[in-house]
């Protein structure tokens, strides 16, 4: 399911009196520049119910936003590819954090300092 | 253009949140036209309401509208857990940082402060109200410089329309996974929106805000 697909469920459960301003409403469906999934999601889960999603869970979440991202034709956000890098790091998979973390720097080259720091703490770890 | 820059603001304005204290006079961007960040580091909030769950049901929630303006965001959770492992247990040691650290450590620009005022739904006898109420500062990690500060309100009434307003605020994002989302997690998003996106008040558009949208 694409993000627009998620906005017209959102308006099926509209009450009726919302559909008399159309307008306000398109004017919440703004189209985001990223394809967000369970980014922001995930970190609230990892909060508010510790344990409820482990790693495993929530890399085939992010997996799963990879493949609709992609369908979507959207760049994931700023942070996702570090987030699934820790993710990895976390299941003792460091390869496939390393490979996670440099997908970051090629798509932000802001997160360099961050990354490369997250990398040496691969290799000390 | 005016609806432009108050994408979501206007959305959440629409939807009946009010918002306390704004300034009528448009803010003063010298400070962050001198120094225009490309990244944000967002550390959790300082959590002065009474409800505990706030500061992560907070902070949950920056990363989209920052991003979406065109920053870097480093990825909350990620930051979190390198910041307690480096012996900063709490948001508000986080808080006390030094800037020149931040700069070598992560590599940020700037640093998002954030006060949690209010967090939390009041029950009254027929219907009730979901305040989150914010107060931010954007500081220049080379300089100590705050480049922008703001605070926002916004509040949620029952009226028998559920969670709606907030379903259309959140629309991109997926919330299949958390069903029993806390209603101020999701009025912190319409928080935001009248923290950062205001024109004349808000946060100015940073690098990756696509160019074809900035009017």
């Amino acid at each position: 399911m694409e993000a627009g697909e998620i906005v017209n469920n959102a308006r099926v459960k509209l009450p009726l009196w919302l559909l008399a301003v159309p307008v306000l409403v398109a004017g919440c469906q703004s189209p985001t520049v990223y394809y967000w999934g369970h980014y922001e999601e995930l970190a609230y889960v990892t909060y508010a119910k510790p344990g409820k999603l482990p790693p495993e869970a929530q890399v085939l979440k992010m997996e799963e936003d990879l493949q609709k991202a992609a369908s979507a034709n959207k760049p994931v956000p700023p942070g996702f590819h570090a987030y699934l890098g820790y993710l990895d790091y976390q299941m003792g998979k460091t390869d496939l954090a390393r490979q996670e973390f440099e997908k970051e720097k090629v798509q932000f080259p802001e997160s360099t300092v961050f990354m490369d720091r997250m990398m040496t703490n691969l290799v000390t770890k | 253009m005016k609806t432009r820059h108050l994408r979501l603001g206007l959305c959440a304005l629409a939807l009946t949140v009010m918002l306390v204290g704004c300034a009528t006079k448009p803010y003063d961007y010298t400070n962050f036209r001198a120094h225009p960040p490309r990244s944000i580091l967002v550390l959790p909030p300082l959590n002065e309401s009474t409800a505990v769950e706030g500061t992560y049901g907070y902070f949950s929630t920056v990363t989209m509208p920052l991003a979406e303006m065109g920053y870097y965001v480093y990825p909350v959770v990620v930051v979190d857990q390198f910041m307690k492992e480096n012996g900063m247990p709490t948001a508000g040691e986080m808080h006390q940082a030094p800037l020149d650290k931040i700069r070598d450590i992560i590599g940020a620009d700037a640093v998002l402060y954030v006060t949690l005022k209010q967090y939390g739904t009041k029950y009254q006898v027929i219907n009730s109200a979901t305040i989150v109420a914010v107060q931010a500062k954007l500081v220049d990690t080379k300089t100590g410089l705050v480049l922008w500060e703001g605070t926002a309100t916004a509040q949620q009434n029952s009226g028998g329309s559920g969670n709606i307003f907030a379903d259309l605020i959140v629309a991109a994002v997926d919330q299949a996974i958390n069903s029993s989302t806390d209603q101020a997690h999701d009025v912190s998003r319409m928080a935001n929106a009248l923290l950062l996106t205001p024109k004349d008040h808000g946060l100015l558009y940073g690098p990756y805000y696509p160019k074809d949208k900035q009017q």
